[in-house]
């Protein structure tokens, strides 16, 4: 049943991952641009989850947390850059 | 495609597809909203609900599948999840608050104009 699905719940993300690249070429300001990054990484968090189950192994299970990771960091580093100037202020 | 796949009970089969479907709509309408909707404030609302949930469907799927495959309950995914659960308010906060200073606007500002929202959006 799982393997009747599958090619429909990949074209969905994929879908997904078409989406938000549309978003991201077409701003149009840069929050959004960084929130479509955003997506991008948590639609190809999903698709690799998926992989996983398809390839019946537990080994893209840390490529998976450190895509999740990345996203958290690079989002709120970017959105400092835009809120602050700097994402790093140094100490006066 | 399926060669890979273990074979599971059958009620096991039947929930991880039925799992890995609703997160697939739940990914796919967030990211249709991101695409489709008119202004970043609506927008922000897709991605940081709808995908975020679409992300953890996937997972508690992955979750089941992993969970009866080996008859051990499957911690990776758990980590995972609450990460992605945990940060994705953070970041659509922030997102919110660099969306304002670019519009030179603070939280305070956003005092609600008068009339419904209904009749504020207007005809579409």
């Amino acid at each position: 049943m799982t393997a009747a699905v599958l090619p429909f719940v990949t074209l969905a993300f994929v879908l997904g991952l078409l989406l938000s690249t549309y978003r991201l070429v077409r701003g149009p300001s840069i929050p959004d641009r960084i929130l479509a990054l955003d997506t991008l990484y948590m639609n190809a968090l999903a698709l690799l989850v998926l992989l996983g189950i398809v390839l019946d192994t537990k080994l893209y299970f840390e490529a998976a947390l450190v895509i999740a990771l990345l996203a958290f960091v690079g989002t709120v580093a970017l959105a400092r850059f835009v809120l602050r100037g700097d994402i790093i202020e140094p100490t006066q | 495609m399926s060669a890979g796949i273990a074979e599971l009970p059958l009620w096991a089969d039947a929930l991880v597809a039925t799992l890995l479907v609703v997160a697939a709509a739940f990914a796919l309408i967030g990211s249709f909203g991101l695409a489709k909707l008119s202004d970043f404030f609506r927008r922000l609302h897709g991605p940081t609900k709808a995908a975020t949930l679409g992300v953890g469907g996937a997972l508690l799927a992955s979750m089941l599948h992993f969970g009866v495959r080996d008859g051990a309950v499957s911690l990776h995914e758990v980590l995972i999840s609450v990460f992605v659960f945990f940060t994705a308010p953070v970041s659509g906060h922030l997102l919110a608050k660099a969306m304002l200073h670019l519009e030179g606007k603070s939280i305070d500002d956003l005092a609600a104009p008068p009339g419904t929202p209904a009749e504020r959006d207007g005809p579409g």
